[in-house]
């Protein structure tokens, strides 16, 4: 923001690409001089240049992305933050944000030339509010344990990731993350209230003030989901919600996807909103009971996972015609659960799922399209004709309330030519998101695994327009660049508009007509 | 930039490119201003495609431009410094899409609140903005370009928060689209998020997406009255904290000698809203007057929940006996375990600078606004938001945000709005004026009309 964008611009996925940035640098990259400042800035253990120690951070939960980082700082204060971006700002030296690491986009994926800031040991819990339904928390901080602290006030941080034991707010606010429960109670970014960040030139600034409705452009709205790439977020604001009085569980086995389907859309359709209502097929059923042993009704085809929250009167209400829905649309088992023991048992074998396929498959691609919910039973059919067709195996699990699909793709990569065909299989199914209007992300984000299919969904003049943003907060492109859009352009070469003369113009060297 | 352009023509007749680009461009009447400021021309572009050729024949003749809806909140905010072209939205007027059973809606941005509330409600289906905004008037645009909501806001948030998908058309001509039409999605930044509330100055909003919700089957308003500001604010403690899972929580001070009335707005199916009102007198005890209808209030007898379809039709009758946006508004927006201080704080202000005002708004969500009378002294009200801008910035103190509490003009009369600075101080002004230079680099689009003198 200093306003020499025109002549001292970086490349956004690479940096060095263009010849005066490199004339203006003061020095290459990450060197001795380099670490030794990270050093002077965190204590000398929070800076790891060891390259056996630096290859554990090489991924993020997405582990088909790798790439070790030239050095790995783990600052404990947000002014630290502060002083290493600084110090990568003068140098033009790339930095990526990363939480615990649990991203499965790679959005945490490191880079070579720079700098991994890692927030795990800045994860205290600042404050709670109760009155104001309010917690201020440290980004390292786990998403669970926001939960668990404010319980005592009869309160709870609704967005859960399945994750939710081990990724951290921050992370949450760099995914825009969503969950299980995002069907009613919506994503990070209804519930994040003010940030403080350091932008990618190292100035700490807040964002929104904890209201939710602080004066200006809505920048913390901007920036959550932003995949770390307009700064690094070093304190959040999170809203607190009262812990509903009753919640109940109901799990339904229907013999087809189809009758599964159905009873959702009549669920929705009755002005029902549950917390929750999550699909699984016979295949990811396979797997869940291979590797849980979560005991769900035997021969199942489908089974539904609706939770209701909310009033007890009101909770019973909807349990009953939940219920009877269920059994309308030929559900021949439905079980409920009362009780925190029997709720977990149901919801086993639905978030061991992903790791589960581990166990009738060697290898797996998640997938995280979304369809509108009306679509869901024409595309489920055309992934499973698409599996049919070139006999990759295709297991189902999915947020069926909003139509969130997470399709997993089995494949055996000792067979030659099978993972690209698994992978072609995996993008055929977001082509089909895309032609029914749908999105190639829910809620694992673009990072660098996606973002070569964000054309498909976006014109070029809608990732320009998107660039704006970027360029505003991170004009020289260091702050996690090549993550999120494919072939970013340079800030200022921003086609037909006059920014301000051209320095030879300026300098009376040249006139321009 | 703006006046005095290379591309001005003498008043009253139209640049040829202007005309070449819309088929519905004119020279403005005495009408065709903005908060008091003259514009030149008028265009009403019919389709995205029509105000992209459009803004960039404006951009070419340099021209300021202010997009214009139905005008209902065109007084609000600062007056443009400029403004060559008005942008009318009125062809822009079609319902895209209502997909019902994915509960979404797409809509130009110049299609009335009242006609789409009508297109859904035949759905059973609303967009859950705050029932009196969606029946004042006003339009989908301008909805989005200033995110204004009212009571519902404590349940479903702002219009920034059903905002899924959004269609603009940069200063330059560019058209940009973010988001979508489903509900969860990630991919790419949302700058329906940045143009939510951001009153033009960005660009031009010609369509948006929202998620939508169930319209209840019947909807139930429960009043408590409150001596002061204390066991008010405690009051809306227990109710937030209560099982009840109240859609609205809702506050009216007509004055400081009158009492703090708490309106509690339960809805869902008749059995449950009637159970839950039930529950809610219990945990409230004789405060709770059933039935009780102070000063416009919409409260109905508890023993017979209204059909929600009711109580819109009662929030219509009541608007049109009373005129709307008069005086000065302000509006507050705290931290709701602050309420009784922000209240104290605003009646304070309100009384050293002999003015008299009336605090509505939810108390739930933390946003109330005050409203000055018109009658009242323009320097008394100035000097009432200076030092109501001073009491709150002290509620901050001590802790690690930097405050806790915002006072904004909406909207006053231009003897007030002279001498008054509408926005109040911004956070993070820097990075909000780095996104406009970026979005409008040569500031052509609603200038000055926004916070931080964007």
């Amino acid at each position: 923001m200093d306003g020499n964008d025109v002549i001292g611009n970086d490349g956004l996925s690479t940096v060095g690409r263009s010849a005066p940035a490199s004339v203006i640098r003061d020095a290459a990259g990450v060197d001795a001089a380099f670490t030794a400042m990270m050093t002077e800035i965190c204590s000398p253990d929070s800076v790891i240049t060891d390259p056996q120690e630096l290859r554990t951070y090489e991924c993020d939960g997405l582990t088909a992305h790798r790439s070790t980082p030239g050095l790995v700082v783990l600052p404990q204060t947000a002014e630290q933050v502060a002083a290493i971006v600084r110090a990568c700002a003068a140098r033009r030296i790339p930095f990526v944000a990363r939480g615990s690491g649990t991203g499965l986009s790679g959005g945490a994926l490191p880079r070579t030339d720079g700098v991994l800031i890692v927030m795990s040991k800045m994860r205290s819990i600042i404050a709670i509010d109760p009155a104001s339904r309010r917690a201020i928390v440290e980004p390292g901080v786990t998403n669970l344990s926001v939960s668990k602290a404010a319980e005592q006030h009869g309160l709870f941080y609704a967005p859960d990731p399945s994750s939710q034991v081990v990724c951290s707010v921050g992370g949450n606010v760099a995914e825009n993350s969503g969950g299980a429960h995002c069907l009613k109670h919506g994503f990070t970014v209804h519930h994040v209230t003010g940030l403080q960040v350091v932008t990618p030139d190292g100035e700490l600034t807040w964002l929104g003030d904890g209201t939710g409705a602080a004066p200006g452009y809505d920048l913390v709205g901007a920036f959550t989901g932003s995949e770390g790439t307009l700064g690094i977020v070093t304190k959040i604001i999170v809203k607190l919600t009262p812990i509903p009085e009753a919640v109940t569980t109901l799990l339904a086995a229907f013999t087809t996807m189809g009758a599964g389907g159905a009873a959702v859309s009549a669920i929705i359709g009755s002005g029902i909103l549950p917390g929750a209502i999550e699909m699984m097929d016979a295949l990811a059923i396979e797997a869940a009971e291979a590797a849980v042993n979560c005991r769900y009704p035997e021969g199942a085809g489908a089974v539904l996972i609706v939770e209701l929250d909310g009033p007890t009167g009101d909770v019973e209400a909807q349990t009953a015609a939940v219920r009877e829905i269920c059994t309308a649309e030929g559900a021949y088992e439905i079980r409920a659960a009362q009780d925190a023991a029997e709720r977990a048992a149901i919801w086993t074998g639905r978030k061991s799922a992903f790791a589960a396929v581990g166990r009738i498959s060697p290898a797996y691609i998640v997938q995280d399209g979304v369809v509108p919910r009306t679509a869901l039973e024409s595309v489920l059919d055309r992934i499973s004709a698409l599996s049919a067709e070139t006999g990759i195996r295709v297991a189902n699990v999915f947020h069926a309330g909003d139509g969130n699909l997470h399709p997993l793709v089995l494949f055996d990569d000792r067979r030659p030519g099978e993972q690209e065909r698994a992978e072609q299989l995996s993008g055929t199914i977001l082509d089909l998101c895309i032609e029914h209007g749908g999105s190639i992300t829910g809620e694992h984000g673009v990072g660098v695994d996606k973002s070569r299919y964000m054309p498909k969904m976006f014109s070029a003049a809608d990732l320009d327009t998107m660039q704006l943003l970027r360029c505003a907060f991170d004009p020289h492109g260091i702050c996690n660049p090549g993550k999120v859009f494919p072939t970013p352009r340079l800030c200022g070469e921003v086609p037909g508009v006059r920014r301000a003369p051209h320095p030879l113009v300026a300098s009376g060297l040249i006139d321009q007509f | 930039m703006g006046t005095g352009t290379p591309g001005a023509t003498p008043s009253g007749t139209v640049p040829a490119e202007l005309a070449a680009a819309c088929a519905d461009v004119r020279a403005a009447g005495h009408a065709d201003q903005i908060a008091g400021v003259p514009a030149r021309y008028v265009a009403a572009p019919g389709s995205t495609d029509e105000a992209s050729a459009l803004l960039r024949a404006a951009a070419g003749l340099g021209l300021t431009l202010v997009p214009r809806g139905s005008g209902r909140r065109q007084h609000w905010g600062n007056p443009p410094t400029s403004c060559d072209l008005i942008v009318d939205t009125g062809r822009l007027d079609k319902v895209v899409e209502h997909a019902a059973g994915d509960l979404i809606v797409t809509a130009q941005a110049g299609v009335p609140l009242p006609d789409l509330s009508q297109v859904l409600a035949a759905a059973r289906q609303h967009l859950a903005i705050g029932p009196r905004t969606m029946v004042e008037g006003g339009t989908v645009g301008g909805l989005v370009a200033t995110n204004a909501a009212d009571s519902w806001r404590y349940r479903y948030g702002a219009p920034r928060d059903l905002l899924i998908g959004i269609t603009v058309v940069r200063a330059d001509g560019v058209i940009a689209r973010s988001g979508g039409k489903v509900v969860k999605n990630v991919a790419g930044y949302d700058l329906g998020k940045l143009f939510a509330g951001s009153y033009g100055t960005l660009g031009l909003i010609t369509e948006a997406t929202f998620r939508l919700h169930p319209l209840p089957g019947a909807a139930l308003g429960l009043g408590v009255q409150q001596k002061d500001a204390e066991s008010a604010a405690a009051m809306v403690q227990t109710i937030q904290y209560s099982p009840v899972a109240p859609s609205s929580i809702d506050l009216r001070w007509p004055s400081p000698a009158a009492p703090i009335w708490l309106l509690v707005g339960l809805e869902g199916d008749r059995e449950s809203v009637l159970t839950r009102a039930a529950r809610l007198r219990a945990l409230v005890g004789p405060a709770l007057l059933p039935g009780a209808q102070p000063d416009g209030a919409n409260v109905h007898e508890p023993e017979s929940a209204a059909p929600a379809h009711r109580t819109e039709d009662q929030l219509r009758a009541d608007l049109q006996s009373r005129a709307l946006d008069e005086g000065t508004l302000v509006r507050v927006a705290f931290w709701v375990g602050r309420l009784a201080q922000v209240l104290t704080a605003i009646q304070g202000a309100a009384a050293t600078n002999g003015i008299d005002v009336a605090i509505e708004g939810s108390a739930g969500a933390g946003v109330l606004e005050a409203r000055a009378p018109a009658s009242s002294a323009p320097m008394a009200v100035a000097a009432f938001v200076t030092d109501l801008r001073a009491a709150l910035s002290g509620l901050g103190a001590g802790s690690v945000v930097p405050g806790v509490a915002s006072a904004v003009v909406v909207y006053a009369p231009d003897e007030v709005r002279n001498v008054t600075d509408m926005w109040g101080p911004v956070p993070s002004r820097d990075l909000m004026r780095a996104v406009k230079d970026q979005f409008d680099p040569e500031h052509r689009m609603a200038p000055g009309r926004f916070a931080g003198g964007i």
